[in-house]
């Protein structure tokens, strides 16, 4: 995949609110293959957000991202029904206290609009590149693991001494007694992933397709895929923080974007897959 | 007769458990409230770490940080400060502060226990902490510069007390000089603690480390103030002329601090009303749940009442002096409060505009993090009353006491002792290396 040569590390992502479908199409005729810029400064597209968070600093474009497999997620908002099929596959996979959780499902209410007046929002650790709670641990309890990019936790390590918890910007954390630890998302690594399964819990329990699991290096990954289309935006939760998150976000029902999955067309709400 | 041949009680002004024998009944049963207090603070917490904190304390996952850290910081940042406000005795020569430095130093080691007692309290496992901040250490992580700090303070502290019990200037001095470099280091990096959490605009910036520094220093000088009018009523004696001049000296340095703190609190508020981050913390302040934290206690009590009474006390009316500590204090603690719990207030959620992030956080201390607070306000306490007797007022300077061979410098009017054949002045000489 080529990319033009545009500074846009250097351009700040402020969110994408605002943005007409007209404008981007203006944009789109400039010719800029991947990247989206928007005539009032901001950038929307994958791109900028892919550069701002996975580049080290440098001004170009990384093609290559830091892991190796790069497990992401890609939320597609729209197709979120709040089930919690997610939630509680999660709760039973990594055995977390009713008290606890490590991901949820956010209700955000609209008035005035004509086709919906709620969307929902799964949220989850971020994994995020530069994490601010692996910055804040004092005993190295919480890493990121060097191969996969998974924010994981040494249990044993852990003072509890809470200041994770405050670090995280996504509220990903919670302590739990049980462990005696905080503890997080880790991308079922411990209950799934290493013992060579290839999607979260979270993931393969939904109906919906709303939560995709895959390998951002991968491009035949629909996560690859989905993160690299152009048709539709995609965002970030909370890119002023710069922890440069691997939890992507689109709205995600568009038809292009099955067109552009090809093969890997989403079965929505596929009665054989709960 | 060697002239430091002396009895080590006598030399340091040590009178022991007897002094406390001897104490008043009313002191004793102010010491035994204490003590009390101490003893239900530590067995509640205990209660509570065997229950389990989460059944028990009123944090959550969103407010995880409660009453237990906000008097965590209290105790620590007012050890930071009598560090700093003895300093400029001891440390930088500031004579008329001389007088002051024993107490100082000797509560900064008090009051860094005394938030130690509490922080153990918070966090889930305390014993870890001994063993994998030193096999596994995160040198970018403020948390662990803040235990490696304090406790590398608390030791200069300490040695640094000793030395002034000793009489030895020039170490007392050194240790001093190094106690106050690393707690400023250890009390910036606290700031930096909140104020690196790149989540919690409310925290974010350098504001909060260069804050702490000078807040310290505010509330070193209204301990000492306190602690040393208050042991002035406790222990009825005529206070001498360098120990007036001192408080007359201290009084002038924190006006100036509260002062300061009003010009830092003012632009807080001022800049925080017009970022998008802060202002909904700030406006609860203002005027929402937090108002009468912050008006009434930490801008009425902990500002403008002292600050009033201390220019009205000119500096010698000691009993107006010590109710403006005393309520100041109270104003203080209101003060590293709402530093810590507002700033959680704000889901991160909040920004993004869904129903479970719409409302402000609320949090509310449960009666096991009260108490457990109050385990190290106690032993604070205690150690306090039991210091004044039996360290008999942290003066050596009164004549029953100075030891044989020992003679009060005119300089500093600590107690010297003369070596064989040297006169007093060959020995001031000596001690202060001054010639
Ligand atoms: S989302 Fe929170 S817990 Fe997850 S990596 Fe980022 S900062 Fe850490
Ligand atoms: S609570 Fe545990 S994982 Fe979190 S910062 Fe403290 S020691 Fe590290």
């Amino acid at each position: 995949m080529k990319f033009p040569k545009i500074n846009f590390d250097n351009m700040k992502n402020e969110g994408t609110s605002s943005v007409t479908p007209q404008e981007r199409r203006k944009f789109l005729k400039l010719g800029l293959a991947v990247a989206g810029v928007y005539a009032g400064g901001k950038i929307l597209s994958l791109t900028s957000i892919v550069g701002t968070a996975h580049a080290s600093g440098g001004s170009s474009i990384v093609k290559k991202y830091p892991y190796n497999p790069h497990y992401s997620m890609v939320i597609r908002q729209s197709l979120c029904i709040d089930c919690e099929k997610c939630v509680e596959s999660c709760n039973k996979t990594n055995h977390v206290p009713e008290y606890g959780y490590r991901t949820r499902i956010l209700t955000k209410k609209y008035s005035g609009t004509l086709d919906k007046q709620v969307e929902f929002i799964p949220v989850l650790c971020n994994h995020c590149n530069d994490a601010p709670c692996v910055r804040a641990c004092p005993t190295r309890a919480t890493f990121k693991d060097p191969i996969t990019g998974i924010v994981r936790m040494e249990s044993k390590k852990c003072i509890g001494c809470k200041t994770c918890i405050l670090a995280c910007p996504y509220d990903a954390r919670y302590f739990s007694a049980e462990r005696r630890a905080v503890d997080k998302c880790d991308f079922c690594w411990e209950e799934r992933l290493s013992k060579g399964e290839t999607q979260t819990g979270c993931s393969s329990a939904c109906p919906t397709g709303a939560r995709t699991f895959g390998n951002l290096t991968d491009p035949e990954n629909i996560v690859y895929k989905l993160v690299h289309q152009l048709e539709e935006q995609v965002w970030v939760l909370r890119p002023a923080d710069d922890t440069k998150p691997n939890i992507f976000y689109m709205k995600g029902n568009m038809r292009s974007v099955d067109n552009i999955l090809n093969g890997q067309k989403f079965k929505y709400f596929d009665p054989d897959k709960v | 007769m060697t002239g430091r041949m002396v009895n080590i009680s006598k030399r340091w002004g040590f009178h022991g458990v007897e002094a406390l024998k001897n104490a008043s009944p009313l002191y004793k049963l102010t010491m035994g409230m204490f003590a009390l207090l101490a003893l239900a603070g530590v067995s509640v917490g205990l209660h509570g770490m065997i229950t389990g904190y989460h059944h028990v304390y009123g944090v959550t996952r969103e407010i995880s940080w409660g009453v237990l850290i906000s008097a965590y910081i209290f105790c620590v940042v007012t050890s930071t400060g009598l560090c700093i406000v003895s300093s400029i005795g001891h440390v930088f020569g500031g004579e008329a502060f001389m007088p002051i430095a024993k107490r100082a130093v000797f509560m900064s080691i008090v009051f860094m226990f005394g938030g130690f007692c509490i922080i153990f309290f918070d966090i889930e496992n305390p014993f870890r902490m001994a063993i994998w901040n030193v096999i596994s250490p995160n040198f970018v992580s403020n948390m662990w510069w803040m235990g490696t700090l304090y406790g590398m303070y608390l030791v200069f502290m300490i040695v640094e007390y000793y030395f002034l019990l000793e009489q030895n200037h020039s170490l007392s001095r050194l240790m001093g000089f190094f106690g106050l470099v690393v707690g400023i280091a250890a009390h910036s990096n606290l700031g930096a603690v909140f104020g690196m959490l790149h989540g919690r605009p409310f925290w974010y910036g350098p504001y909060l480390p260069i804050y702490f520094i000078f807040s310290a220093a505010m509330s070193g000088g209204c301990a000492i103030l306190f602690f040393t009018t208050l042991g002035w009523k406790i222990n009825p004696e005529i206070m001498n002329q360098r120990m007036e001049r001192a408080i007359k000296a201290i009084t002038q340095v924190t006006i100036f601090l509260i002062s300061v703190i009003i010009f830092f609190t003012i632009w807080k508020i001022i800049t925080g009303m017009v970022s998008e981050g802060k202002h909904l913390v700030i406006m609860s302040f203002l005027t929402g749940d937090y108002a009468i934290n912050f008006w009434v206690f930490e801008i009425f009590l902990g500002m403008v009442l002292p600050l009033y009474l201390l220019i009205r006390s000119r500096g010698n009316n000691f009993n107006l002096i010590m109710w403006a500590t005393g309520l100041m204090m109270i104003g203080i603690f209101f003060m590293r409060y709402d530093i810590v719990i507002p700033g959680q207030m704000e889901s991160v959620y909040h920004s993004l505009g869904v129903e479970e992030a719409k409302n402000m956080l609320t949090y509310t201390p449960s009666f096991h993090e009260i108490m457990a607070s109050l385990f190290g306000i106690g032993f604070i306490g205690l150690a306090y009353f039991a210091g004044e007797k039996m360290l008999n007022g942290h003066q050596l300077e009164k004549h029953e006491i100075v030891p044989e061979g020992g003679y009060i410098c005119p300089g500093c009017g600590a107690i010297h002792f003369m070596e064989e054949g040297e006169s007093e002045e060959d020995a001031m000489k000596r001690h202060h290396r001054i010639w």
